[in-house]
């Protein structure tokens, strides 16, 4: 204290000149990212590098040394990063189109290398978006329709997948996945002409149905129809004739209902066959 | 220190990594902020000003525990007073203060950058310069204080939620199916943390990589699905797929992600379509009416014909016992019947032309002989 107070601006120029060396010594490494150690530009130690089997807080994150202003750092994401696509179209060998969307992850596995190809994540990015791209339109305009759809797709994947990789390993990166997140019609005449077809079909669907309908309602009909045959016959079968007669009588009733009729009746006529008192014995 | 390597760092390389790391230390710990001057001004000019402020009013007790603090400071220290007193009053006693004021913030931060608290539905991942330390539970814990120890807190135990295609039906979420059908499809996913420490430190875009692995075995799914079948029953099963599918994903990535469901809000034909499909069960409701309509149709006709074959039986049985007069009976009620309503002409003489004296002729019904003389028996 009675240093400090009697040559204040010495001590404060030491404090200073510490503080300055102390921040370019010292460097804290995240969890989330690898520093690679740069001597005058060139790469010369990879710290917290990515590694599957080292446990979180081992790895080598954390406060760490350098060299003051000989050594400086760049930081590199270690976590899985993102590789949206754009959506683009894609022919099938049956020249039907597809609009596919995919999405990759991958992860900085070479940090050194990226740095000194192409700088930055982003790049790294950017460059295997390109590479991705062209590998997919290739490989699924190789594809049959069908065959973009179905779930053969997943070893189609991994093809494209292990293709890209060659290349990514240039960029220090290591392609995780790829998937397809869509694979669509595109708008306008194509899908259109998926609804009509989808239309179309239901409207074939609906007809047979109500044909089918119409059908089983028929066959009912016409067992019941038959059943009633069948139990007239057993009824009726008994005594024909008297059934011919007993049937007339009914038909008699129900047509002279209404009452509008004129009637000539013979002498002959059975009904009258006592109106001339006992004419003819029988 | 991690504001320290902006002033080394040049390339824009440092900047994509050092925001990175901004962003995980600023976004735990809210004790200490994230800003270089905060520590940096107590040495400074900070501390001087607080004490001389209420300096000229320095009659409460407070100031004269404080000065009287100072004094036996400055005597215990052996100080030769002359010195600074000579070459200014307020330099001395400021001096002093600067050691008690700094004793004062760095208790205070200590204290207050030591401590922190995890929520119940909360786990706290304690990093050392970055580095990971430790995963704390809920409850009140201990830490070194800010620039040394921070703490990410994650809510483990919330379920998240992403919805994937509207329901609305302003923009359809469309989908090809297995048989080259189109279908929207609206769903949401459920997820929780279930690792905090390879949820902060495996994956850059964690809420993103959900929603894209949700499409992508959602897609997957459906393709290998029929349009029937999505719409209909096995709608549950291909959600349990999607789940199961979408986990293996996430594991692969080692997110530290659990899917906890899917649930299929709207598994519909498109609104091109969606007349036709309409039409369809319309169909089968018409279907269903023809049906219903020919055994309404059948049920008549049995009846009826059980009810005659019936009538007749009762009749015949009557008529075997005694054949002759019932037929005779039953002829002459049935013409009384039919003749008492009807006009009747009696032609007496057989071979007389028959003059027919119609008095009704212009009716349009013939004289038709009704009762034709059958022979009887």
């Amino acid at each position: 204290m009675n240093a400090i107070t009697r040559m204040p601006l010495l001590w404060a120029s030491v404090a200073f000149a510490l503080i300055v060396v102390a921040m370019s010594t010292l460097y804290s490494v995240p969890e989330t990212a690898q520093a690679v150690v740069l001597r005058f530009g060139k790469p010369e130690r990879i710290v917290n590098a990515w590694d599957p089997k080292a446990a979180f807080g081992t790895s080598g994150a954390g406060l760490v040394a350098k060299v003051p202003f000989i050594e400086s750092v760049i930081f590199v994401d270690k976590r899985v990063l993102d590789l949206d696509m754009e959506a683009q179209t894609v022919l099938s060998t049956d020249q039907r189109q597809l609009v596919v969307d995919a999405f990759a992850r991958f992860r900085i596995t070479n940090p050194q290398k990226m740095v000194q190809t192409v700088g930055t994540e982003l790049n790294a990015a950017d460059a295997l978006k390109r590479i991705l791209a062209s590998r997919l339109r290739n490989e699924l305009g190789k594809q049959p329709f069908a065959a973009m759809l179905s779930p053969e797709r997943t070893a189609l994947m991994e093809t494209i997948q292990t293709t890209v990789n060659q290349q990514a390993r240039q960029y220090g990166a290591e392609i995780l996945d790829v998937r397809i997140k869509r694979a669509d019609l595109p708008a306008g005449r194509p899908l259109d002409s998926a609804f009509e077809r989808m239309s179309s079909a239901r409207n074939q669907e609906a007809t047979t149905v109500r044909a089918q309908g119409a059908k089983q309602a028929q066959l009912v009909r016409a067992e019941a129809d038959a059943e009633a045959a069948r139990i007239y016959a057993n009824s009726f079968g008994k005594d024909p004739e008297f059934y011919a007669f007993y049937r007339a009588m009914q038909a008699y009733r129900t047509t002279f209902q209404d009452g509008n009729a004129n009637v000539v009746l013979g002498p002959g006529n059975e009904f009258l066959r006592e109106f001339e008192g006992r004419r003819s014995a029988r | 220190m991690p504001w320290q390597n902006n002033n080394d760092n040049g390339p824009s390389g440092a900047d994509a990594g050092e925001t990175g790391s901004g962003s995980s230390n600023g976004g735990g710990s809210g004790s200490g902020g994230n800003s270089g001057p905060g520590p940096r001004n107590p040495w400074g000019d900070g501390p001087p000003q607080r004490p001389s402020g209420p300096r000229p009013g320095g009659r409460d007790p407070f100031e004269d525990l404080l000065r009287r603090g100072q004094d036996g400071l400055r005597r215990a220290l052996g100080n030769n007073a002359p010195g600074p007193r000579g070459s200014g009053g307020p330099a001395m006693p400021s001096g002093q203060v600067i050691g008690i004021g700094i004793a004062i913030i760095v208790a205070l931060w200590i204290v207050l950058t030591s401590f922190y608290r995890v929520d119940a539905q909360e786990r706290g991942v304690v990093l050392r310069f970055g580095r990971f330390v430790d995963t704390t539970d809920p409850g009140l814990h201990f830490k070194l204080p800010w620039p040394i120890d921070s703490v990410v807190l994650r809510k483990v135990e919330q379920i998240n939620s992403v919805d994937i295609g509207a329901t609305g039906g302003s923009a359809e979420n469309l989908m090809l199916t297995g048989d080259q059908n189109v279908i929207n499809l609206a769903y949401a996913v459920r997820w929780k943390i279930r690792n905090p420490e390879l949820y902060l430190f495996e994956l850059a875009e964690p809420e993103q990589t959900v929603q894209e692995v949700a499409e992508s075995a959602m897609r997957a799914e459906i393709s290998g699905a029929g349009l029937n079948d999505v719409i209909g029953p096995q709608r549950a099963q291909i959600a349990e797929r999607v789940r199961e599918r979408m986990q293996e994903l996430l594991d692969s990535y080692r997110a530290g992600i659990e899917v906890r469901g899917i649930d299929i809000k709207q598994a519909d034909p498109p609104q091109a379509v969606d007349a036709s499909f309409k039409d369809v069960q319309a169909a089968q409701q018409d279907a269903q009416k023809y049906l219903n309509d020919s055994r309404a149709y059948a049920q008549t006709v049995l009846a009826n014909a059980q009810g005659s074959a019936a009538a007749f039986d009762a009749v015949y049985a009557q008529y075997a016992l005694a054949p002759e007069v019932t037929r005779k009976r039953m002829y002459f009620e049935t013409m009384e019947g039919v003749l008492s309503k009807v006009d009747k002409t009696v032609v007496e003489t057989g071979g007389v032309q028959a003059y027919l004296p119609l008095p009704e002729v212009q009716r349009r019904s013939r004289a038709a002989p009704p009762a034709e003389p059958k022979p009887a028996q």
